[in-house]
């Protein structure tokens, strides 16, 4: 079965490289441009992953992930963020709202997918 | 009675009772020898006598005149000269009167007595000699510590204000009073005297609570026993200021477990430097943070674009991606050069120094080293560097010893002038060509100085400056130039009010009064404390005209503060009030305030809180007190504030003194007590004839028994022009 994936990014210059990373890699990907329209495609679509940018307008990524780790529906998804903010600081938030994987932009897309495979092989969330 | 008098009638006494003692004798000897005898033997004896009683008296007379003349010397000696002795040395005893004592003509113990006396009594007026010397000696020690002291503080460019624990300010620096005047809510009014001044309570610029805690963290070191503690806070004032302020303890003596006596604050306004480390800490993040995004899209799309099986449209796509984020990034890069040139700062300690004064240096130092004659073209006097002097001077001998070693040149000339946000200081000579290659060579060579070299080049120099330095030509007036950039001091003048031209100043000596150190704040009401103990604000007003309930007002306020006895004129307040109506002419020839004086000046309402401020915790005086108080209180509802402050009025308070005197006039009485009137009629000229009126009327006041303030104003009220109203 492919995966399901969304990526929520406002940034188009990236989210056409993500797109077509991911569809590369053969998932099936969804893709918001904001905090509050990635929730919304998370209730339609229920994908396994999201790749959450942390800056996004309306709602920061660390918002989304605070409130899909509360619903009971979406809170197995698993949630891998993108940030351009490199303090440890804002790695140690991300962690502890949640997400699963936390990277800082730049990253190698190699690197990226490898990280992706690897989540979604990994045994689902508790 | 005089001495000779005393002794005639001594004598007297002394021959009388001699006289009555031997008539006493010899009428007890007659009785007893009268008694054994027999009738007739009575009877022979009576006829015996009796014709020559006569005689017998006369021998009688005699002999107590004789008794009388032996018992003078005696009486002298015994009585009179110890009693004489007695109120001599009771007299030196009493006063400080330096003589000897004298025992002429008395008996041997006696004299040996005086000479006792006089050794004991030089030895005490040398003790005293002694003692008085060594107090003028310590006091004029600390005299000179003092202004030395005083010397020193108001040399230095940090804020200083020392308190004791009350939090009164004891003394301040030229450079505190010019810090808080830029603290102040009414700079141009008050100029900061109504935070800053020796009395006044620092509580007004710092929160107690935050004192107090940097008090008790203090005191928690000494106890455990840190050898120089000290604490650090910064707050922000009412102005939105950032002061950074350090604290440390003054204690009560040397001793280890000494007591706190007050604290020195130390104090640094940090606005300035927390605002630039602020746009340096965004520019900073600008520039990571966002250029990460931009990498992140760039790499990614770099990435995709290796892919072999990407088609011709999807690449034109990643490749529009790159070229977006690229230009993206350019631009930033630019954006945040353009906004952060004026604010590259180099590391190096600079100095602020007045342009004038470093190209007199630098000519000074130029010659001292090059045979060559200097001068000067155009110098721009107004502007501050901020330079390293010594290197910036070493820096231009060494260039112009260069050009006189090597092309033999025989005169250079400095000219300093302003360029676009910095100052540019040119080396100019003239004299045979040379080549930019050749000079511009000794910019990155190490400086020498005979046979002394230093580690630092000319480009070094420019460097720590954050400036630049470059060779040039000038054909038509055939001359060359070395140009150096340097950075200017911060806003000089205006903006800040710290540079050092403001705080060159004349006199200091009132910037301290370590008097203050003992005065302890009690907390009962003002009427008990001594007159010699308060602080007093004397003021006085200028007006349109007499009559304030009829619409006349106020259109100078002058005011000084009277603190431990002391005038301080520095602490004054003078300021002109726009009256919003004509001033008529009448009053003009009194106060020479013209109308366009006071035009545009601010209005009552801005000035009496700037006042009221002033003369917080203070007591006011003026002279006819109720006819200023009058004006003040008729404004109240206008300005928001209220003088309810104790009042003291000089008039009524030399009526008390000189009750008999025509002329309570502020002129009639300077001139009494010999006071120097000067700007008369003006408001602070007055006020401060008043201030000195009323420190020597304290005195005459404590001599009727009047100490206290309450006291002063129960005398004030019943004298007879406290019937007099406004």
């Amino acid at each position: 079965m492919t995966s399901c994936i969304l990526i929520a990014d406002d940034e188009p210059n990236i989210l056409i490289s993500l797109e077509y990373l991911m569809k590369r890699e053969g998932y099936e990907v969804h893709v918001a441009r904001d905090g509050q329209e990635a929730l919304d495609v998370m209730q339609r679509v229920r994908p396994q992953l999201v790749l959450l940018d942390v800056m996004m307008p309306g709602k920061t990524g660390f918002e989304v992930c605070q409130a899909l780790r509360g619903d009971e529906a979406l809170k197995g998804t698993l949630v891998l963020m993108l940030t351009a903010k490199g303090r440890d600081t804002d790695v140690a938030r991300g962690l502890g709202v949640g997400a699963d994987a936390y990277m800082t932009k730049p990253f190698s897309t190699q690197e990226l997918t490898r990280k992706v495979r690897e989540l979604l092989a990994a045994p689902p969330r508790p | 009675m005089k001495q000779g008098q005393r002794l005639v009638v001594a004598a007297a006494l002394a021959a009388a009772c001699a006289a009555a003692l031997l008539a006493l004798f010899a009428l007890g000897g007659g009785t007893l020898v009268w008694s054994t005898l027999s009738d007739q033997e009575r009877a022979a004896v009576t006829e015996l006598l009796g014709d020559r009683v006569a005689l017998l008296v006369m021998v009688a007379l005699g002999l107590v005149a004789a008794a009388a003349a032996a018992a003078q010397p005696l009486y002298r000696l015994w009585f009179a000269a110890p009693a004489q002795l007695l109120e001599q040395a009771q007299v030196l005893l009493s006063t400080d009167v330096q003589r000897e004592l004298s025992a002429a003509g008395a008996a041997a113990p006696l004299q040996g007595l005086a000479r006792a006396f006089n050794e004991l009594a030089q030895r005490r007026d040398r003790l005293r000699q002694d003692m008085a010397q060594q107090v003028a000696l310590a006091s004029r020690g600390i005299e000179r510590e003092r202004s030395r002291l005083a010397a020193l503080m108001s040399e230095l460019t940090q804020s200083v204000v020392v308190c004791n624990l009350d939090g009164r300010v004891l003394l301040y620096n030229n450079r505190a009073r010019l810090q808080f005047k830029a603290l102040s809510d009414a700079p141009a009014l008050a100029g900061g005297a109504e935070l800053i001044g020796l009395g006044r309570s620092i509580y007004t610029v710092f929160d107690r609570q935050l004192v107090a805690h940097a008090l008790e963290s203090i005191q928690q070191r000494l106890q455990r026993g840190a050898a120089t503690p000290s604490a650090q806070f910064v707050t922000v004032t009412k102005s939105g200021q950032l002061l950074r302020a350090q604290m440390a303890p003054v204690r009560d003596s040397e001793a280890v477990d000494a007591p706190l006596g007050g604290f020195v604050l130390m104090l640094d306004n940090i606005t300035r430097d927390y605002e630039r480390d602020s746009a340096q800490d965004q520019l900073l993040q600008g520039l990571t943070e966002g250029s990460r995004a931009s990498l992140g899209n760039l790499q990614a799309a770099v990435e995709v674009l290796d892919d072999p099986d990407l088609d011709a449209t999807a690449r034109e796509r990643f490749l529009a991606v790159v070229r977006d984020e690229a230009r993206a990034m350019a631009r930033r890069i630019q954006d945040l050069s353009a906004r952060s040139t004026q604010d590259v700062k180099t590391r190096w300690p600079l100095e602020d120094m007045l342009g004038a004064d470093l190209v007199a240096a630098a000519l000074r130092r130029i010659e001292a080293v090059c045979p060559v004659r200097t001068g000067t073209q155009e110098v721009d006097g107004a502007l501050w560097l901020k330079v390293d002097s010594f290197a910036l001077l070493q820096a231009l001998s060494y260039l112009a010893s260069r050009l006189v070693d090597e092309f033999e040149v025989r005169a250079v000339t400095l000219r300093l002038q302003p360029a676009s946000g910095r100052a540019q200081l040119d080396l100019i000579w003239s004299g045979q060509a040379m080549s930019t290659e050749t000079v511009m060579s000794w910019e990155s060579e190490p400086m020498r100085f005979g046979a002394e070299a230093s580690p630092l080049s000319v480009r070094d120099v420019m460097q720590r400056h954050g400036g630049e330095f470059w060779f040039e030509r000038d054909r038509v007036r055939h001359q060359a130039f070395f140009r150096c950039l340097l950075p200017l001091a911060d806003a000089a003048g205006d903006a800040d009010p710290l540079n050092a031209a403001a705080v060159r100043h004349d006199s200091r000596p009132e910037y301290y009064d370590f008097d203050l150190f003992r005065a302890s704040e009690s907390q009962h009401a003002l009427d008990d404390r001594p007159l010699a103990e308060l602080s007093y604000t004397v003021f006085d007003t200028e007006t349109t005209g007499l009559e304030p309930a009829a619409g006349d007002e106020i259109i100078q306020i002058g005011a000084a503060r009277l603190v431990n006895g002391k005038l301080l004129r520095q602490e004054a307040f003078e300021q002109l009030v726009d009256p919003q109506r004509s001033l008529p002419e009448a009053g003009i020839a009194i106060h020479g305030i013209q109308p366009e004086m006071v035009r545009g000046q601010p209005t009552i309402d801005r000035v009496l809180p700037a006042f009221h401020a002033y003369a917080r915790d203070t007591v006011l005086v003026a002279h006819n007190a109720a006819f200023d108080m009058r004006f003040l209180q008729l404004a109240e509802a206008r300005s928001g504030v209220v003088f309810d402050h104790p009042v003291l009025d000089t008039l009524l308070l030399s009526a008390v003194v000189h009750p008999n005197q025509e002329s309570h006039r502020l002129e009639a009485i300077a001139e009494r007590f010999g006071v120097t009137v000067i700007g008369r009629h003006t408001a602070l000229g007055d006020a401060i004839v008043t201030a000195e009126v009323f420190l020597k009327l304290i005195p005459l006041l404590a001599a009727m028994g009047i100490h206290t303030l309450g006291q002063a104003r129960e005398a004030a009220q019943q004298t007879y022009y406290a019937r007099l109203r406004y």
